[in-house]
């Protein structure tokens, strides 16, 4: 079998061997003990060429009900947008995605430029003075602001709200662990978090309260109500999970004096993916810029005072400082945080803020659509594109009738709370025609039927 | 190259032009403030460039040249793995049917990507000799984390709650220490010995009945296999401790040796380094953790598992640590790593490590001629040498590492790690070619060289790319993390 990665030819080999001055391969793995050492054949699959290759991987991909072949209403997180061309156009530039972290700025100007950039456009969306150049996701940004708010105050608990994503609950839970930091979970109310109950927890303990905005639900959380009660607690911070798009039409978390706001950028230029990878972005005030997990690209100038950009503030980093770094991270999303760059680059100023607000028109359309078919929104309050509906039969009932009309159906609740079985979490993104809401909300309008 | 600014995509912006085109807007239209309350709705907007679609392209095929990729000439940073990114792999991760999926749709109409990710699982069990695989950890020190929560979390099923010590080499990388305390632990150094291996007598010394674990990763991080491995697995394993291996390094041994069999009860990899995932400018990666079926119970939830029906998520797991990430993983990177494992196959994936050991080893007795071997054995797939021969003519391991630019190299990683003086850690690859070497090999002499002759041309490094050496401490002194409209 030939490999074409492999350029070693059997002359190149010998010739090489002799420079080292032994007499085979195997003797370079001489210091691997015999009683540990592998023999035989790994049992994987034998290699097979790229033609062949493709073509069983492609029908793999076929299987899949996707995005494209269907016509979706899921959200819970992970969306569904129009994604400009040119994002896939610069993210496939190999001078990209084929280098690493940029350790040598000085050929490095280019990706530290990118995600300078990205700093400078996350700092906009959520009016936050400092953003770092990514995380691995939401879910993990979010967890790890927690921590970060319990290390600061020198706090240990941490009020989070269930109305936030349910896996990035998940996630902070098992993040917790490692300090020590108690979560103690703040139920909702009417799709909303239950401010009477966090006015009720909150105390001299608290390092921090965890809301998402817009919540889990889609609605629209009164952030300004939550801020007066986190000021009750002169230390405690507020930290915010946002959806970025929603920061279009929305006044940013940062107006209401958030001191942590983080999120996914999934929604600007990155597809679905089952999941990921997609891109966290992680913005604090400045007083906690020194507390920021991960990379940080900063401006400065060369030796002849020309402008440039290096990885700053290292003293934070686990390769600086080791078991007293602020967080472990060290790989990030950067790439899909060069696709988000460039998708709120051809979005700009104007088309963010349409692209959101015809989010919010549209799932506003299909509320109407839903009420006209007698369908039971549940709940009342502001949403952005997000809405709760009940309905008289079993989820995975509904979502199957749904799927062979054509369509994905939404977010089974009743999985992540037995109050809300039979309920069932639509998204509506700009992408859905209004044609496609029609025949949606007629379609569960005919479930009572 | 003389020095050229180049303008963040702020400047290029001019009020009402246009990069966009959005879906039509056809639903009848509502009246926002009718649906939101008006101290919800954003009264000054985010300052986004206003650019169009040529500007972008222009802009950011701009950046992409002042930015050195593997793509764009030899890469060799140690412990990066900075191998050739199949074509290949990003066409495959690009299919609509993968690309284009959401974690929440019924599992029935994503079976297609399920196998790929339950083959995936066991590829990388055979392969790392353990019982199971994780695909959630997002990257290598996500990885690391996750599997010492999992040791945490097996110490405190059997009651043993006082195991609060992490032992670490000198030699480890960062993220080892840094993982250990976010995990609750305290990491504890066990020293290298002249072999730059752990010194044993100072490994008994600091195990005790407190040991959590040992994290090691193998080769090492001086590219040297830890050959007394046996016996620290049981001295570890006496102490009533856990080994973890830190999977950085495994290009060197693919289809040689497997952590399982060396002891190891949990293995971390990195997707994006061996398996040819892209580095991405400084990821996505993807960090699967492999275990031995004694900790399978603390696994995070969901696993993966294949019934008569298909492919389904378990999630009971009352054991489980939870979860670590949402969703199950970074699936696009994962779809890489599967189909470059798929092009290799068994015969392919020990080519790689024979290759890899055989470069490394090529260069590091060419270039001890004229640098320091620190360690004077047979390397894996990587080496270390030191510079202190050359800081002693006034030159730097920094200098060179800024001189190699001016050839078109990518340095090796530099001052790391950090138990060696003046370190170059070098990490050829094994899909570089030998002619790609030698010219390496004849740039380094060359340096070598002016040290002695002509030592201000290195130190004065690089001479030839668009920025010169940036001032670092300005940037950490006044730190501008964001641009400001003037």
């Amino acid at each position: 079998m030939e490999f074409r990665y492999l350029p070693m030819t059997v002359q190149d080999k010998k010739e090489m061997l002799v420079r080292i001055g032994v007499h085979s391969s195997d003797e370079l793995f001489s210091d691997i003990p015999e009683t540990i050492r592998f023999k035989g054949d790994l049992n994987i699959k034998e290699p097979k060429n790229e033609f062949e290759l493709t073509k069983e991987l492609t029908q793999m991909a076929e299987r899949n009900v996707n995005l494209k072949s269907h016509t979706s209403f899921l959200g819970a997180g992970v969306y569904d947008h129009y994604i400009p061309s040119i994002v896939d156009h610069v993210i496939s530039r190999s001078e990209f995605y084929t280098a690493y972290t940029p350790y040598q700025p000085e050929i490095s100007q280019g990706e530290l430029q990118a995600i300078f950039e990205f700093q400078t456009m996350i700092c906009e969306l959520t009016s936050m003075d400092v953003a770092n150049s990514s995380m691995y996701d939401g879910g993990t940004a979010l967890a790890e602001a927690v921590n970060l708010s319990a290390g600061q105050t020198r706090k240990k608990k941490v009020l989070v709200s269930k109305a936030i994503h349910p896996e990035s609950l998940a996630v902070i839970r098992s993040y917790a662990k490692g300090p020590g930091v108690e979560i103690v979970e703040i139920d909702h109310k009417d799709g909303l978090t239950d401010l009477d109950q966090l006015a009720k927890e909150i105390d001299e303990e608290t390092a921090g309260v965890v809301v998402q905005y817009p919540n889990f639900f889609g609605q629209i959380e009164p952030l300004a109500k939550v801020r007066e009660i986190v000021d009750t607690q002169k230390k405690a911070m507020l930290i915010t999970s946002s959806n970025p798009l929603a920061l279009g039409y929305l006044t940013p978390p940062g107006e209401f004096g958030a001191d942590i706001v983080v999120g996914d950028a999934q929604v600007f230029g990155i597809p679905a993916q089952f999941g990921g990878p997609h891109c966290g972005y992680f913005a604090t005030t400045k007083k906690l810029m020194r507390k920021v997990p991960g990379r940080l690209v900063g401006q400065t100038v060369d030796e002849n005072g020309q402008r440039g950009f290096v990885l700053t503030l290292q003293a934070r980093e686990q390769h600086i400082r080791r078991d007293k770094a602020t967080s472990n991270i060290c790989s990030n999303q950067a790439l899909n945080a060069l696709a988000s760059s460039v998708a709120m680059s051809s979005l700009g100023k104007q088309g963010l803020k349409k692209m959101s607000w015809m989010n919010i028109q549209k799932a506003a359309y299909m509320k109407s659509r839903l009420e006209a078919n007698g369908v039971d929104v549940t709940f009342d309050g502001p949403f952005f594109n997000e809405l709760v509906v009940a309905l008289p039969k079993p989820m995975e009932e509904v979502n199957r009738v749904l799927l062979n009309k054509g369509f994905i159906g939404g977010f089974d609740l009743g999985q992540i709370d037995e109050r809300l079985e039979n309920h069932m979490l639509i998204a509506v993104t700009e992408i859905r025609t209004k044609d496609e809401i029609d025949q949606f909300a007629k379609e569960l309008g005919d479930l009572h039927g | 190259m003389a020095n050229q600014d180049f303008p963040l995509i702020f400047e290029l912006s001019q009020e009402s032009r246009t990069g966009f085109s959005l879906p039509t807007f056809d639903v009848p239209e509502t009246d926002v403030e009718d649906l939101i309350d008006d101290a919800y709705i954003r009264k000054a907007e985010p300052n986004l460039p206003e650019v169009s679609e040529l500007q972008i392209m222009r802009h950011y095929t701009g950046l992409s040249k002042r930015n050195h990729g593997v793509d764009s000439g030899f890469y060799p940073l140690g412990s990066c793995t900075m191998k050739y990114n199949p074509k290949m792999n990003e066409d495959i991760a690009r299919l609509t049917g993968f690309s284009h999926i959401h974690p929440y749709q019924p599992e029935e109409t994503v079976q297609g990507a399920l196998e790929l990710m339950y083959d995936l699982q066991e590829s990388l069990t055979e392969i790392t000799g353990m019982d199971t695989v994780t695909l959630q950890p997002a990257a290598g020190a996500h990885g690391e984390w996750t599997g010492l929560m999992m040791i945490r979390a097996f110490h405190e099923a059997n009651g043993d709650d006082h195991r609060t010590k992490v032992i670490v080499p000198d030699s480890a990388h960062g993220t080892n220490p840094a993982s250990a305390t976010v995990a609750g632990f305290e990491a504890v150094t066990v020293k290298s010995d002249d072999r730059g291996l752990v010194d044993l007598e100072d490994l008994k010394r600091v195990v005790d009945d407190q040991t959590a674990a040992l994290m090691l990763t193998n080769p090492n991080t001086l590219g040297l296999f830890e050959e007394d491995i046996e016996e620290m697995a049981a001295i570890v394993h006496e102490a009533g401790g856990k080994l973890y291996y830190d999977g950085a390094n495994l290009n060197a041994i693919l289809g040689y040796a497997r952590p399982g069999d060396m002891g190891f009860d949990v293995v971390h990899l990195n997707l994006h380094k061996t398996f040819t995932g892209p580095h991405g400018g400084g990821g996505p990666g993807s960090g699967p953790v492999g275990v031995t079926a004694e900790l399978e119970p603390f696994l995070p939830k969901p696993i993966l598992t294949k019934k008569e029906e298909g492919y389904v998520f378990d999630y009971d797991r009352p054991q489980s640590i939870g979860r670590v990430k949402p969703y199950y993983g970074n699936f696009g990177i994962n779809v890489r790593a599967y189909t470059y494992i798929r092009t290799m196959g068994p015969e392919g994936l020990k080519k790689v490590s024979e290759y890899a050991v055989i470069n490394a080893n090529y260069m590091m007795r060419r270039l001890q001629e004229v640098y320091d071997l620190p360690f004077d054995r047979h390397c894996k797939h990587e080496f270390i040498l030191s510079g202190k021969r050359q800081k002693k003519l006034g030159v730097r391991t920094l200098d060179i590492a800024k001189r190699l630019l001016d050839f078109g190299y990518h340095p090796p990683t530099i001052y790391f790690p950090i138990n060696v003086e003046e370190a170059l850690m070098i990490e050829p690859t094994e899909t570089e070619s030998k002619e790609t070497l030698d010219d390496f090999i004849e740039a380094m002499i060359q340096i070598s060289e002016e040290a002695e002759n002509d030592p201000e041309k290195v130190q004065d490094a690089p001479h030839t790319t668009v920025v010169s050496r940036m001032d670092e401490t300005l940037a950490a002194r006044k730190p501008v993390l964001s641009y400001q409209k003037s």
